[in-house]
């Protein structure tokens, strides 16, 4: 960990103003990925604007019957809210299949859609990764590929996004409210926040430097079976080889976001109108164009048949 | 190629193609010059820890989990992998389990932190440090702390009504078996492998009938 | 005191104290943090350093040069310690490579630096500052691509045979040839090797985290080239080794290094991510079995061929040691070759040989009794043996292995599973039984302690016995305790420092017995002392209750200690039994699977076996033991793999988020029973080792369950639901 200064922000337009003025700087929220970077100075700012403590925690009703998530809140006081729980399962219950119930104590919202990569060639300095280093290659190109990304990956980067949050939220259609060094906000819908690594791996979402998370805005419930089938070798406390969120309303058009598959949830509208055809026509569109590695092809069979669990699941409630 | 700043300029091509030939170098890619700055300086922090008052003057650097190792000699908080990946280091922060290696001591100004060594000592046993011993409930003891404090704070979470992946309807209450145990503690690695064991400690404390 | 002739009864066979599932003496501390391990002795080094180790980048090659400049310029920067400085070494005999590289490198992750500072912040992020210049050379990283050719391991009994093995197959009317294969594991003990190191002049004093005291002096002292009289290893408390600490390693030795260049003390740990490819690690195995049967399941011909790979002058997995021993048939071969590997150094974890052997033998067996229409478990009793198999004039000391094969499988109920695969469904899950043969050898080892009892009657016993989980505070206390007839309260056990009688140390599963064996002997000893003392004939002393009589005479232990107390000090050295019977132990796992008929996830839902390991002598320790082998079975079969990239040469998913152990969601409950039998050849203790048994054969009965449920057989572990997969129809 290289050394740096750390201040406590006052207020977040007063936080990202910090981080916009120093380069180098970022913001420390639950730190449990970001300490884990740095420590292997796979990060290494050299200033930390400490959010915790500027009241972005709580759960709020939005006027259009929706939820207005604040970015601080910790991602088990998000899936234990009752409100979550009742109306938005397929959130709460990924939530719930991430991690451990420690990093969800101390992981936020924010700080979940800003999770960086878990490609082990990522993790390690030695080798080439044109995330860590811009420019110095991919090792994970004919290396070991087997958790990694199926589709959306280019001659630059077979990286996965791995949350599990932002699947269900792209499945939700959250969108996410931010503040810049200026003050000023906007919103950014979930399915424009992360991006595809295309020629620039390491610009990961569309946040400008200094921007800041300050909440994420969940629609208005949409009824229905909410589940989200997250599949994995470890029975718990391992990231995603897929998972799907899935939304089953009772009439009208179900809903599939993929976890595990790309540099970002995965949610493709022509595999949702062809929901009727079942889980090979869905997995069919879902896949159209997948690139996959010999070590990680199972993925392709393996989300039809998850879809196939998923919609049997579904047909069972 | 002899370059030490060569992986920018070797693609990945070349590196390997270069690990077959003779003779190609270029690591570690991210020594970076010292930058000329100052050594970090130190930030004063106050907390409380298992009811006393420590104020310490730490680099920012500092791991929550080094500053009680450390600084305040409070080793009953392990280092088993200190990337947040196996449990040891869990201690509660505000009657909440983390995991102490991945946040900063600096954040945690004003906050009440309860380490294994304020549950209870030898000879006044916290009824959860008592089970794991009646059960076996560890083997070569260097988890075992961390299980212990996320068996407490666990059996509270299932008390405030916090669900879990395998709870089989999100919506209702706290209700606590075999397989919500072990769900719920699957973010503390046992390595000797108690866990049969621990299941059992935990069961009994919680005292549940349908824990086997 | 020699172990030459089978144990006559003895005080030990009162059971007591022994025998009894007493709760740990040490658990008091470990639950309560207060247990200190290495890193924590803040006590005896207050004024210590931080050293933090630079590993290699390369997996073979040369250092072309070190930039330690800027390093050394960093905040709080006390010395950086290369092979530039560190000034001459030698290599232990123990190592196949050295503790620091340079100018070669020989593996991956290899020490090439150690950076120390005032802080553990700045040594760290100095360590980043060190450069390292390499000439990368070519190396051979797979096992598959270096098999061919591979020779035959150097060692005894590396290729057995007996009779006409390929006469016997090729006649075989029922027959199986096929070949397994087992991935790199790793040991992933939770506390990761650490060392504090502190020079008083020309003696050096480590706190470490070692299985084995006298081999770490030993060690020591070849690597430093300095007299083993001037190295004192202390190591009481040791958070799990798994054959992994068995050596000491770069962070003794850079520790020890450091510590004279900055002239304090210094500690050092390992990283997390370090630990896969800078110490030791299980290697992989391609094991080709070939077993013949005549129609009724008499197995006539068997053999087993293993391969792995190791740095050049290492050794091999001797995958194929449970195959001379566990089952009869007249025409046998074994045989273990070795590849050269650029790999980090393989070596011994968790029941070396026969943990990957049996992960094979065990699912050839169950194929087999496929073919022959056989239930796995009278196949098994069928081919009992109670003779050494390839020397049939050797008989087994105690072999029990079919009581374990029925009882298991009365309490596990097997008879209740469908023989042919694929038949039973749960919901969205195939369910599946299996069982496997539990397998280990036994060894015994010399062992000493000194016992001495004070005027309060206080029994204390000191021996650098180490105690990694296994629970040998509580087997000594208990021993000690019986032998001189005090409760356990009234009992100090003193381990793991090289100042104390040389032990067995913690190996092999050899710990328990020997380690026990050798406090008999010091307690056998203080005995004759004490009776000599007391006036008393040696022959007709009883100790209980803390008395010591003879006769009608009765005198208090603690009077008769006296103000100086009294102790004795004794050796326990074993004789031929060992050769002259066959010592094993033995079990049978059974397991109950599910497979998810659409994602082919694996859950194990049940778990439970039968095991013979002697005298138990403590049967909750004990249990532990077997449990912990198990649940390591479980990882072994479907989740631990330690992955290659064959372009560098190194374990590319090398911490604990990319290599999975298991975690609590993927283990059941575990039922254990041991059989109540005593051996006694083994030791005065009837006992035999238990710590790697539970581990053999665990893995192969999760793979014949999964077949059992799905009837995919898959024959390279672990088994991913990928394999699955490929032999599941959609559901």
């Amino acid at each position: 960990m290289k050394p740096f200064t750390y201040e406590r922000a006052t207020s977040p337009a007063a936080a990202a103003a910090a981080v916009a003025a120093k380069p180098g700087a970022k913001f420390v929220a639950g730190g449990t990925n970001l300490l884990d970077l740095m420590k292997l100075q796979i990060e290494a700012p050299t200033h930390l604007v400490d959010v915790n403590r500027l009241g972005l925690d709580t759960i709020e009703a939005t006027p259009d019957g929706g939820l207005r998530v604040g970015a601080l809140v910790r991602n088990t006081a998000l899936a234990a809210d009752p409100r979550v729980r009742r109306d938005y399962g397929v959130l709460s219950r990924a939530l719930l299949s991430g991690a451990s119930g420690q990093l969800r104590n101390k992981a936020t919202t924010a700080g979940n859609l800003l999770q960086r990569t878990r490609c082990p060639y990522f993790y390690d300095t030695n080798q080439a990764c044109n995330k860590r280093k811009p420019g110095s290659g991919c090792a994970a190109l004919g290396g070991y590929s087997r958790a990694l990304a199926v589709i959306g990956t280019s001659k630059d980067c077979i990286a996965t996004h791995p949350s599990d949050m932002a699947v269900a939220m792209r499945a939700l259609d959250a969108t996410v409210e931010t503040v810049d060094g200026s003050g000023r906000t906007r919103t950014i819908p979930i399915a424009d926040f992360h991006r595809l690594p295309g020629s620039t791996p390491w610009i990961e979402t569309a946040l400008t430097p200094g921007e800041m998370i300050t909440a994420v805005t969940l629609p208005a419930p949409v009824r229905g079976t909410h589940i989200y089938r997250k599949v994995r070798d470890r029975a718990s406390y391992a990231f995603a080889t897929i998972s799907i969120a899935a939304i089953l309303p009772e009439s009208g058009t179900p809903r599939f976001a993929f976890g595990g598959l790309a540099h970002k949830p995965w949610r493709v509208a022509a595999a949702e109108t062809k929901a009727d055809g079942g889980a090979k026509a869905i997995a069919a569109a879902a896949l159209a164009g997948a690139t996959p590695t010999s070590q990680n092809a199972y993925k392709i069979p393996l989300v039809e048949r998850t879809l196939a669990a998923v919609l049997a699941e579904g047909r069972a409630a | 190629m002899t370059d030490t700043n060569g992986f920018s300029l070797t693609r990945r091509g070349a590196l390997v193609s270069g690990a077959a030939a003779a003779s190609t170098t270029a690591l570690p890619l991210d020594a970076q010059p010292l930058p000329a700055e100052t050594p970090a300086a130190t930030v004063p922090v106050s907390f409380t820890v298992n009811g006393k008052k420590r104020t310490l003057d730490l680099d920012p650097r500092v791991t929550l989990l080094d500053a009680l190792r450390e600084h305040l000699h409070l080793t009953g908080s392990k280092k088993g992998c200190d990337h947040g990946q196996c449990g040891a280091c869990t201690v509660m922060v505000e009657g909440k389990r983390i995991n102490s290696c991945l946040t900063l001591a600096v954040m945690h100004d004003g906050d009440e932190i309860t380490t294994i060594e304020g549950l209870g000592k030898p000879g006044d046993l916290h009824p959860m440090q008592a089970a794991f011993v009646k059960h076996d409930g560890y083997q070569c003891g260097y988890c075992t702390p961390g299980q212990i404090m996320a068996a407490v704070a666990m059996l509270q979470e299932v008390k405030d009504g916090v669900p879990s992946y395998v709870s089989p309807d999100l919506t209702a209450a706290g209700r606590i078996d075999a397989q919500e145990v072990r769900e719920r503690m699957s973010g503390n690695i046992c390595r000797c492998a108690a866990y049969s064991n621990i299941v059992a400690a935990i069961a009994d404390v919680a005292g549940a009938e349908d824990v086997a | 005191m020699k172990f030459d002739t089978p144990a006559g009864r003895n005080p030990i066979d009162q059971q007591k104290v022994i025998g009894r599932p007493t709760d740990r003496i040490d658990g008091p501390l470990k639950v309560t943090g207060t247990a200190p391990y290495a890193f924590e002795r803040n006590d005896v080094a207050p004024n210590h350093a931080y050293g933090v180790i630079v590993g290699a980048g390369v997996a073979k090659g040369r250092i072309t040069r070190i930039d330690t400049a800027d390093a050394q310029r960093a905040p709080g920067v006390l010395s950086v310690v290369t092979y530039e400085n560190a000034g001459k070494l030698g290599k232990a005999r123990a190592h196949t490579a050295t503790m620091l590289a340079g100018p070669e490198v020989e593996h991956y992750d290899q020490a090439v630096a150690i950076v120390v500072a005032d802080t553990f912040e700045q040594a760290r992020d100095a360590a980043k500052r060190v450069r390292v210049d390499y000439a990368r050379a070519k190396g051979k990283y797979e096992l598959k691509a270096a098999k061919d050719g591979a020779p035959i391991a150097k060692g005894d009994k590396m290729k057995t045979a007996r009779g006409d093995f390929a006469g016997a197959f090729a006649s075989a009317p029922v027959k199986l040839d096929a070949t397994y294969t087992t991935p790199d594991q790793s040991h992933m003990m939770m506390e990761p090797h650490a060392t504090i190191a502190a020079w008083n002049g020309d003696e050096l004093t480590l706190w470490t985290s070692n299985q084995m005291i006298a081999w770490a002096v030993r060690d020591m002292s070849e690597t430093l080239l300095i007299p083993k009289e001037k190295i004192r290893v202390v190591s009481p408390y040791v958070g799990g080794g798994f054959g992994g600490k068995l050596w000491v390693r770069s962070d003794a030795v850079m520790a020890a290094l450091a510590a004279k260049a900055a002239g304090r003390p210094v500690k050092v740990a390992l990283a997390r991510p370090q630990l896969m490819n800078n110490t030791t690690h299980r290697p992989a195995t391609i094991q080709r079995i070939r077993i013949g049967a005549d129609k009724a399941g008499k197995i006539t011909a068997i053999a087993h061929q293993t391969w792995s790979g190791d740095l050049p002058g290492g050794g091999p997995e001797t995958a194929a040691n449970q195959t001379q021993l566990l089952y009869a048939g007249d025409n046998r071969l074994t045989e273990t070759h070795l590849a050269v590997l650029d790999l980090p150094e393989a070596n011994a974890m968790r029941a070396p040989g026969e943990a990957p052997g049996m992960m094979a033998l065990e699912v050839a067996m169950d194929e087999m009794a496929e073919k022959l229409g056989m239930d796995p478990v009278r196949f098994r009793i069928v081919n009992d043996t109670l003779v050494d198999p390839e020397k049939p004039e050797r008989k087994f000391s105690d072999r029990n292995l079919v009581r374990c094969l029925e009882e298991g499988a009365k309490n596990f109920g097997w008879d209740r599973r469908n023989p042919k695969p694929a038949q039973v469904r749960d919901g969205d899950w195939l369910v599946g039984m299996g069982m496997a043969a539990a397998f280990r050898n036994n060894m015994n080892m010399k062992s000493g302690a000194r016992v001495g009892v004070d005027r309060k009657g206080v029994v204390t016993v000191a021996t650098d016995m180490t105690d990694i989980g296994t629970g040998s505070y509580t087997i000594i206390a208990q021993t000690a305790a019986e032998m001189l007839g005090v409760p356990l309260d009234k009992v100090v056990v003193l381990l793991g420092d090289s100042r104390f009688p040389v032990s067995a140390g913690s190996g092999g599963q050899w710990g328990g017995n020997s380690s026990t064996a050798g406090v008999y002997a010091a307690c056998v000893d203080l005995r004759r002392r004490i009776a000599q003392k007391l006036g008393f004939n040696s022959d007709d002393v009883t100790f209980a209750d803390g008395k010591v009589s003879s006769g009608n005479r009765a005198v208090d232990l603690a009077k008769a200690a006296g103000d100086e107390g009294i102790s004795g000090e004794d050796t326990m050295e074993y004789g031929t039994l060992e050769k002259d019977y066959a010592q094993a132990t033995f079990g049978a796992h059974f397991v109950e699977a599910a497979v998810n008929v659409y994602t082919g996830e694996i859950r194990v839902r049940r778990m439970s076996g039968v095991y013979d390991a002697g005298r138990i002598l403590n049967p909750k320790s004990a249990r532990s033991q077997v449990i912990g082998g198990m649940t390591m079975g479980i990882g072994a079969a479907l989740m631990e793999d330690a992955v290659v990239d064959p372009r560098f040469g190194y374990f590319v998913n090398h911490d604990l988020a990319e290599y999975h152990v298991p975690v609590h969601l993927d283990v059941p409950h575990q039922e254990v029973v041991f059989l109540d039998t005593l051996d006694d050849k083994t030791s005065p203790m009837k006992a035999k080792g238990v710590g790697e048994l539970g581990l053999c054969g665990a893995a192969a009965a999760v793979a014949n369950a999964v077949y059992n449920a799905c009837g995919v057989r898959i024959r390279d572990y672990p088994l991913t639901l990928d394999k699955v997969l490929e032999g599941l129809p959609m559901a």
